[in-house]
């Protein structure tokens, strides 16, 4: 009786873990970049990884029911089997492979970023978020955590003539264009922070002392929920923002509302 | 040659001197101050379940807060922190490292082997009293001013130095990296002791191929953990100089809350290749033991020889080596440069198939097998299921662009709580059922043992099962609470509550166990030498539980592997590895 338990149980087991994945109302967010393959390739994943589990679990069953101690059972002696070994080592390796090419593929494209791509800066520091986009020239200034000040909280060299036209946006929405990549170059100012928004998948760690960067291509209008996914102290679930995506038209009416970094140090001056 | 039997005749006889051994004089030398590798396994054992005990509580406060958030008005923003991070420390190292390599280690090495103590037992006890030391030291930061550090168990800089991290101003983190540092000194001494018995102390007949795989498994760990350690060691080291002499070897020039500090050109991301390059190793330190343990265990109660042993050989050495070259899995989304992410990812999905093939073994162990659900056999079928779960999301989590979305996310948690907490300890009770008797000479109360199996399995299924999903749904990990969020939905706090609550039941399934423990030592039923009828030298001694020097007068000797169940033609279904002739029992056997 209590034999019969445990195969059942892990027949259940098995069985009710496909079902929840199938039932389950947690899933992911609905997608809102180019990151599409990402999705795929875990779906992949997902469809190996499942097979080969509820495999395991039923067989495990299977030899309860099949080989458990009865009055006179006996245990085949056999230590090895090269052939079966054989078989099975070259089936895995098939199985890691399918898993593992799609994967290489799509994190090249991951970490290759379009020419035409353009560069914005997010910077993290406890426990808010801060952007910067590039004015007419298109370029950033450079900045220097000697330059940090009540007037500069970001640290933007005054000197440097290609900063002057940043805009600097704190305590405030991050407003992106939909369907023009985008490289966000990722800075933080005292510890590790890690800019996550679930729907755009994409997500890379800031380090005080490094720039780190990823790029995407937001592809759904709408306001996102900004995340810190990287322990940053007592603050770190607080560490809160919001990308609103927008069409061009829209994106660029709100452009034109920001202050420049000129702008902001005169009016300090 | 086969690996299974050796010609008999080719062993002569036993002649064996009494080896030079530290008797104890008195009570405290016997049981305080000991130098009997049983007894200070023992010690291991019981210190390491006493310090998880701290670790279960803290978990069971963390889960309160995540199912129940604004209930507990004790449990502030910094409380949390402490708790993880105390929480996830505890169980990677003063538990599962300690009770794995100083515990069974310890206890089983000289057994398995037919030595009759480690070969330095003077360093080994002092490996122990270091350990102890180092718990005292990490309990003590309970209770200074500013509490213990809440930097995460990875204890990144610069936040874990810092003052918007509980204790990283204060005492914390500093008695956490002492800690640390003396751990790793204790250890070194016992670990060194481990790797030198097993090459040196083998009995006659105990050839390398020949050894429990229990032993390999805990041979192979300790070697990794003597070349993993060290860069934990060095980053502690630096991290303490960082925070007490104002040094910039993690920290770079920052900002904080506005102010400048002096630190300028150190490296966060240095500490964190430092400390993978002893995290990921460390994972197998506690894997690898129990993947030999487990196989033992499947073995002894299926009544069947070990499938593929030299397989299982090379695959414990093949992921110890492997285990070096995976670190940086845990860093795709940190910023180092992205075409790392190639190489690890690769390294890393190469390792799950050696780890495969073992998977595969255990199954083909059960297959054709005489399988008696003992307890000891359900936590190895529970760990099987557990780990190749927690394995099995593995794959996504190495695969370094499945990772990015996952990475952070509660999925994280979910994984490594079923492949490295689940799982090893599944192997640890399963280990603590099947040698109890051994230890005590009396078995552990089968009743309580099957309700804290089903309840410990299931709950812990249960628990973690389900979380994967609230982190594909995109909730982050270590957040004192998830708030609004437009994108969870209210689904999602009826599951933590869900867990929490499941959790708490587990947890109490944990008291009973610890209560069966202290029952059975007096209330047991006596176990006689080899209750489970098996084959290695452990149960083949002269005395239950086996006195100082283990062997009496003369050491075993050994004529055949440790798989010998059921092998056709011999008068019972087991063959003790010290018996020469299937047919005929040995001096040993009998007495």
């Amino acid at each position: 009786m209590n034999k019969m338990a445990v195969a059942v149980v892990l027949i259940l087991l098995a069985v009710g873990s496909v079902v929840f994945h199938f039932l389950s109302p947690w899933w992911w967010t609905p997608i809102a970049s180019n990151w599409q393959y990402i999705d795929h390739t875990l779906i992949i994943t997902f469809w190996i990884t499942g097979a080969v589990f509820t495999a395991i679990v039923l067989f495990m069953a299977y030899c309860i029911l099949r080989f458990r101690h009865r009055e006179g059972r006996s245990a085949n002696y056999g230590p090895e089997n090269r052939k079966l070994e054989a078989w099975l080592t070259v089936g895995t390796a098939l199985g890691v492979a399918a898993m593992l090419a799609p994967g290489l593929i799509v994190w090249h494209s991951f970490v290759t970023v379009p020419p035409d791509a353009t560069a914005i800066e997010i910077v993290g520091r406890q426990w808010q978020w801060s952007y910067r986009l590039p004015g007419q020239d298109g370029r950033l200034g450079t900045t220097d955590i000697r330059q940090i000040s009540p007037d500069n909280p970001l640290g933007l060299n005054p000197e440097d003539p290609a900063g002057q036209d940043d805009v600097v946006i704190e305590a405030e929405d991050l407003h992106l264009p939909i369907g023009r990549p985008v490289k966000v170059l990722l800075r933080s100012i005292d510890v590790l922070h890690d800019f996550y928004v679930p729907e755009f998948r994409a997500k890379m760690d800031m380090i005080p002392g490094t720039v780190t960067y990823f790029w995407f291509t937001p592809t759904r209008t709408g306001t996102f929920e900004v995340l810190c996914a990287e322990l940053c102290g007592v603050g770190h679930s607080a560490m809160r923002g919001r990308v609103v995506v927008q069409e061009e038209g829209e994106y660029h009416a709100w452009l034109q509302e920001q202050h420049t970094f000129a702008r902001q140090l005169a009016q300090v001056r | 040659m086969s690996v299974t039997s050796g010609p008999a005749e080719a062993i002569p006889a036993a002649e064996v001197e009494d080896v030079e051994l530290y008797h104890p004089r008195s009570w405290l030398t016997k049981y305080v101050f000991c130098q009997d590798a049983k007894v200070i396994g023992v010690q291991y054992a019981l210190t390491a379940i006493a310090i998880g005990l701290v670790a279960l509580v803290l978990s069971w406060l963390m889960r309160l807060q995540l199912g129940f958030p604004g209930t507990f008005s004790f449990i502030s923003p910094e409380a949390y922190l402490q708790f993880i991070t105390m929480h996830g420390m505890i169980m990677v190292i003063y538990l599962l490292t300690a009770l794995f390599l100083g515990g069974f280690g310890n206890y089983l090495i000289p057994l398995m082997l037919g030595a009759r103590d480690m070969v330095f037992p003077y360093v080994n006890m002092l490996s122990y009293w270091v350990y102890l030391l180092a718990v005292l030291v990490l309990v003590a930061s309970f209770f200074v001013p500013g509490g213990p550090t809440g930097a995460g168990w990875t204890l990144y800089p610069p936040q874990a130095i810092l003052s918007g991290t509980p204790g990283g101003q204060d005492w914390g983190i500093i008695l956490m990296l002492a800690s640390l540092i003396l751990f790793i000194i204790g250890f070194t001494m016992g670990g060194l002791n481990y790797v030198v018995t097993v090459l040196q102390a083998r009995t006659r007949g105990m050839t390398l191929m020949r050894m429990p795989l229990t032993v390999w498994g805990i041979f192979t760990a300790t070697v990794m953990a003597l070349l993993a350690f060290p860069a934990l060691f060095v980053s502690a080291v630096m991290l303490l100089l960082d925070r007490l002499l104002g040094t910039s070897f993690f920290m770079p020039a920052l900002a904080e809350m506005g102010q400048q500090l002096q630190y300028d050109g150190g490296s966060p991301i240095l500490f964190q290749h430092l400390f993978w390059f002893f995290g990921h190793p460390e994972v197998y330190i506690v894997a690898l033991p129990a993947f030999g343990i487990v196989s033992d265990l499947i073995s002894t109660h299926a009544r069947r020889n070990i499938f593929g042993y030299r397989m299982m050989v090379w695959a414990i050495v093949a992921i110890g080596a492997l285990s070096f070259v995976v670190w940086a899995h845990h860093m795709y989304v940190s910023g180092m440069h992205p075409w790392f992410g190639f190489f690890f990812a690769t390294t890393t999905l190469i390792i799950a198939i050696p780890t495969a093939i073992k998977v595969y073994n255990w199954l083909l162990t059960l297959w054709r097998g005489d399988i008696h659900l003992t307890v000891p056999m359900l936590f190895a079928l529970a760990f099987i299921v557990t780990f190749v779960n927690g394995g099995l999301t593995g794959l996504f989590l190495g695969n370094v662009v499945v990772d990015v979305p996952l990475s952070d996310t509660m999925f994280v948690v979910a994984h490594f709580h079923m492949v490295m907490g689940v799982a090893p300890i599944f192997v640890i009770f399963g280990g603590i059922y099947h040698w109890y008797p051994k230890i005590t000479g009396r078995m552990l109360n089968e009743a309580m043992g099957r309700i804290h199996f089903w309840v410990s399995f299931l709950g812990a299924y249960m628990i973690f099962f389900p979380m994967h999903y609230l982190g594909l749904l995109g909730v982050p990990r270590r957040y004192f609470e998830i708030g609004e969020m437009a994108f969870v939905p209210p689904s999602a706090a009826t599951l933590n509550a869900f867990i929490s609550i499941v959790a708490l039941i587990v947890g109490a399934a944990q008291i009973l166990f610890l209560f069966n423990l202290a029952w059975s030592l007096r209330h047991g039923r006596p176990a006689g030498g080899n209750p489970w009828r098996a084959t290695t030298l452990e149960w083949q001694t002269p005395q239950t539980p086996p006195g100082h020097g283990n062997w009496g007068r003369e050491l075993p000797v050994v004529y055949r592997w440790a798989y010998d169940y059921n092998v056709p033609g011999a008068d019972q279904d087991f063959i003790p590895q010290n018996q020469p002739s299937p047919g005929r029992a040995s001096p040993e056997a009998a007495a």
